[in-house]
């Protein structure tokens, strides 16, 4: 078994009103960057798993997102990292 | 009627739920503690108010795995009665109980006040005995109350009359002025298709008496005895 570090984002899906992501970027713009598009506020996770590879360590924390970390209604979730911790 | 009241790290309105019960309807009322497996035989559950487990992660996540909860996912699914009021709105739909979601209010804000709702449907074990387009007046107090959903969900549940409860203005219009929190469609509160679950915002527990500000809420607990004491009900 070997630990691995996943890092895991959650973030309000797409068509989905994210009142604090539009706060954001309003207050982007009135400081001047114009640039700045849609913002969405989610949540960044660090989770550490025991697992016999770095496979079966994404599967598990992809299970964990569908059953608890993410609500399957509002929000999609990415395993950005998986990295031996 | 014996209604048990779930009690959660983080409940504070199970006490007035209790009371709405005990008092308000001079029917029985006990506690169910969030570790415990028992539903000591009620025929009707409440989720009550409050930030159950601190809303961590999302408002009723938590909640929704604990011990009693399993008991009352099982109990609806066997027809019990529940009733989600708030925080256990939100819990009710975590644990799948309900559909949809409910997100961070539009406007950030945390919203305490009195709502007017109109009475969507009569045809329910939890508004039988009020009218059909009737105005109430009803407290709200929380700051996740966006109800969502997909839109195959919203067209199924509008279709099939499972929209309980609607924010309206207090001459009844659906406007946007008068959602409280950015829900979709001004819903307010939403039964299950089998009909016997209920999920609401609002706090009919606090609209028991003429000196809380509104007995609106009364009704809404007459109609539960009624159905249960029918001799249809669990």
């Amino acid at each position: 078994m070997t630990r691995y570090r996943l890092a895991i984002h959650i973030v309000p899906r797409r068509g989905i009103l994210d009142p604090q992501g539009k706060a954001v970027s309003d207050a982007l713009h009135s400081l001047g960057f114009s640039e700045v598009g849609d913002v969405r506020v989610g949540r960044y996770l660090v989770v550490e798993i025991n697992a016999a590879s770095a496979d079966a360590a994404r599967a598990a924390a992809k299970a964990m997102c569908e059953k608890l970390l993410a609500n399957p209604v509002t929000e999609d979730f990415e395993i950005a990292a998986v990295e031996q911790s | 009627m014996k209604a048990g009241i779930v009690r959660f790290p983080g409940s504070n309105c199970d006490e007035d739920a209790y009371r709405a019960v005990a008092d308000g309807l001079g029917q029985e009322a006990v506690y169910l503690w969030h570790k415990d497996h028992d539903l000591q035989n009620v025929d009707l559950v409440i989720l009550p108010g409050g930030f159950s487990y601190g809303d961590y992660l999302r408002a009723g996540a938590i909640a929704r795995f604990s011990p009693i909860m399993q008991e009352v996912v099982a109990f609806a699914k066997r027809g019990g009665m529940v009733l989600g009021i708030c925080n256990g709105f939100q819990i009710a739909c975590e644990a799948g109980l309900l559909p949809g979601a409910l997100l961070r209010n539009a406007s950030l804000r945390f919203v305490s006040a009195p709502v007017a709702l109109r009475v969507e449907t009569i045809a329910t074990r939890f508004t039988s005995q009020y009218h059909l387009g009737q105005i109430l007046q009803i407290p709200i107090a929380h700051g996740d109350g966006r109800y969502t959903a997909d839109a195959d969900t919203l067209a199924r549940i509008e279709g099939e009359g499972h929209v309980a409860f609607r924010y309206v203005t207090p001459s009844g219009d659906v406007t946007e002025a008068a959602n409280p929190n950015g829900s979709l469609r001004n819903i307010a509160g939403i039964t299950n298709a089998a009909g016997n679950v209920l999920g609401m915002m609002p706090h009919p527990e606090r609209a028991m008496d003429a000196w809380l500000g509104s007995t609106d809420g009364t009704p809404l607990f007459r109609s539960i005895v009624d159905y249960l004491s029918s001799g249809v009900g669990a």
